[in-house]
């Protein structure tokens, strides 16, 4: 009995000793297809780090960072607008050392844009990492005419239809409908009104819509079987589908596509920041970065990266996004602390109602 | 003796440690969430304003209201389906026929419940199974969309609880003299008669050990309405997921999960009470 409680307790402290003596892990919370195993793979081969990664969304993300106070992951990459706020509130990130970033390899005005917008209190939390828009995948052989919100709530695709029930979609009526909801976010009474009479045109528009969509996979499907003709998506969505058949691709509203920046950002209470800066350096290199684009589908702010990327998803993304569109882009300002309340309200009554 | 209390004590504390840590901490946890009112970013009050802003609109108290009325229908529906089942199999099938109708029930729970759920997805779809059948059948001239109402709901909820009845109604059935149901016939009794005043009445416990069962599990359903469900057809669980992940209001969520707790256990005590059974009679046994 003593022996076998000796070998017990010996095998235990060698397993204990195995996993810390053996390679550093990086443990990254992030989106599919932001991380993808040929990357976390070549990463290892270089440099010995481990990599978990966490898939999650700008929500859940901020759940579970607020569910244990930042700590739990070394990497997060929320979007740009998503780190003010709850960094206001609930603290948990940290700021970031910007001289450990190699800045050469951004698209400058990219890496400037998300700096200015993760700034709170002097420091700056997020730098640039994947881009992409919000708008419609539209199978262009039957709903070709569908360029604006209004479009997607017109009689002739009743049932035919689909949209997210969360912010984008209330942001989306409010632009249609000719307000500018982003420069009311310092007005949170003049945003109240713009943004009620958009959830009044959402819940008008319920009637049209076959069902609310949650994951981009729900939409897939339901877009493939051509049960929806048209839906509000995000670009990747637009342009995986268009790898399989060329009626369906991305269509741009003509009030402006939403666009938003995914960024690296440090949890509070990460413990490996040298090897996050490593990651960071590396998915910027334009090759490596080009890998994680087919992956993601949407673009990387990575300088040089669109030039190696499969042809056909070049192809898809050049015919949605001609200069004039990408002029027109509404980039999501950081959110104030608090607007998100009113929304939620909401979307609560349209999906009751 | 001393040395019985002590493996009572070992037998009971896993068992206490489990209730303590997983059950009553984080419920006293989630009590203090949910009486804290959000003022401005990391200043909070002490209140039940929470509380205040479930009543303040019709859409949550409406989503708690379809959720109970939906969950007691989706009981009565399993009990309707899982009575003669369990009737069958306790009384009438014999030896190998019993044991292989069981293991029939049985089988679907060896799968995941999104595995079931997304097994109806492709049978009720627009382009699914069931709407190219009727098509092929010349029934309907285009697709039919079954899924995404509130009747696919009650579906995914009876096929996902339905052993859960059945259980409890076989063993209280199995446990019946067949002697009372020949002395009801001998006395003049016809079959609606024995069924409604000896069979049910002896199966009871079992009917609300079911029935208990099977609407707290539709009750705290989260994936079934979430997937099944059409665009009005949210549940309450929704609500509290949707507060407490993509709206960052725990205060709120936490709330709604009292609310939910409290109406739960306001239900289930009436139709104990309704029904003059116990907790210990019923549950117990």
């Amino acid at each position: 009995m003593r022996k076998l409680l000796g070998t017990v307790l010996t095998s235990a402290a060698f397993a204990l000793v195995g996993t810390a003596g053996s390679a550093e892990t990086l443990r990254i919370l992030t989106w599919g297809g932001y991380a993808p195993e040929s990357v976390v793979a070549a990463f290892k081969a270089e440099t010995g780090i481990d990599v978990e990664v966490t898939l999650s969304n700008n929500e859940d993300m901020i759940s579970k960072l607020r569910a244990t106070g930042g700590a739990g992951f070394d990497l997060a990459q929320p979007s740009q607008d998503r780190i003010l706020g709850p960094q206001q509130e609930f603290g948990i990130y940290k700021p970031l050392d910007l001289s450990q970033i190699d800045k050469e390899q951004f698209i400058g005005d990219l890496y400037d844009a998300s700096v200015a917008a993760t700034t709170v209190d002097g420091a700056a939390y997020g730098v640039a990492h994947i881009w992409g828009v919000s708008g419609f995948a539209v199978d262009r052989s039957v709903a070709g005419d569908i360029k604006t919100y209004a479009d997607l709530c017109s009689a002739d695709y009743a049932g035919k239809i689909s949209m997210r029930t969360k912010r984008i979609a209330l942001l989306g009526f409010a632009f249609a409908a000719g307000e500018d909801p982003f420069a009311a976010y310092s007005d949170p009474a003049k945003y109240e009104e713009i943004i009620t009479a958009a959830a009044d045109a959402m819940g008008e528009c319920k009637a049209n819509v076959k069902a609310y969509w949650s994951g981009a996979d729900d939409l897939l499907a339901m877009m493939r079987s051509g049960e929806v003709v048209a839906a509000e998506a995000w670009d990747a969505t637009g342009f995986k589908l268009n790898a399989e058949d060329s009626k369906w691709n991305f269509v741009a509203p003509s009030t402006g596509a939403l666009g938003w920046i995914d960024t690296f950002a440090l949890p509070a209470k990460g413990e490996n920041d040298a090897a996050a800066y490593q990651w960071i350096n590396f998915v910027m290199r334009p090759d490596i970065a080009a890998q994680i684009v087919n992956q993601a589908g949407s673009f990387s702010a990575s300088k040089g990266s669109d030039e190696m990327v499969d042809p056909a998803l070049r192809a898809a993304y050049q015919e949605a996004f001609p200069p004039e569109v990408i002029a027109n882009i509404k980039w999501f300002p950081p959110i104030p602390a608090g607007l998100e309340d009113i929304e939620g309200r909401l979307l609560d009554q349209i999906v009751a109602q | 003796m001393r040395e019985g209390k002590l493996v009572f004590w070992l037998l009971f504390a896993p068992f206490a440690a489990w209730i303590a840590l997983l059950i009553v901490i984080p419920h006293i946890d989630m009590l203090i969430l949910s009486l804290r009112e959000k003022v401005a970013p990391r200043v909070y009050e002490t209140g039940f304003r929470n509380y205040a802003d479930f009543a303040a609109t019709w859409v949550y108290p409406w989503t708690l209201l379809r959720t109970v009325v939906f969950s007691i229908i989706a009981t009565v529906l399993t009990f309707l389906i899982g009575f003669p089942v369990a009737y069958y199999i306790a009384k009438i099938a014999q030896g190998r026929t019993k044991a292989a109708l069981f293991m029939l029930c049985l089988l679907p729970f060896w799968v995941s419940e999104i595995v079931r759920v997304f097994g109806w997805m492709l049978l009720l779809r627009e382009t699914g199974l069931i709407s190219n059948a009727l098509q092929g059948l010349g029934l309907t001239s285009g697709p039919v969309e079954l899924l995404y109402n509130d009747a696919a709901i009650l579906i995914g909820l009876v096929y996902t609880s339905m052993l859960f009845m059945i259980v409890p109604l076989i063993s209280t059935i199995d446990g019946m003299d067949d002697a009372l149901v020949e002395a009801g016939y001998d006395l003049g009794g016809n079959g609606w008669t024995v069924m409604t005043r000896i069979v049910i009445p002896y199966a009871m416990p079992g009917i609300i050990a079911g029935s208990i069962v099977v609407f707290m599990l539709a009750l705290g359903n989260y994936l079934t309405p979430t997937l099944l469900g059409g665009k009005s057809g949210q549940w309450f669980t929704a609500q509290i997921y949707s507060q407490f992940i993509t709206r960052f209001n725990w205060e709120l969520g936490s709330a709604f999960g009292f609310i939910l707790l409290a109406t739960s256990s306001a239900l289930v005590w009436l139709l104990l009470r309704l029904s003059g059974q116990s907790l210990s009679n019923t549950l117990g046994r």
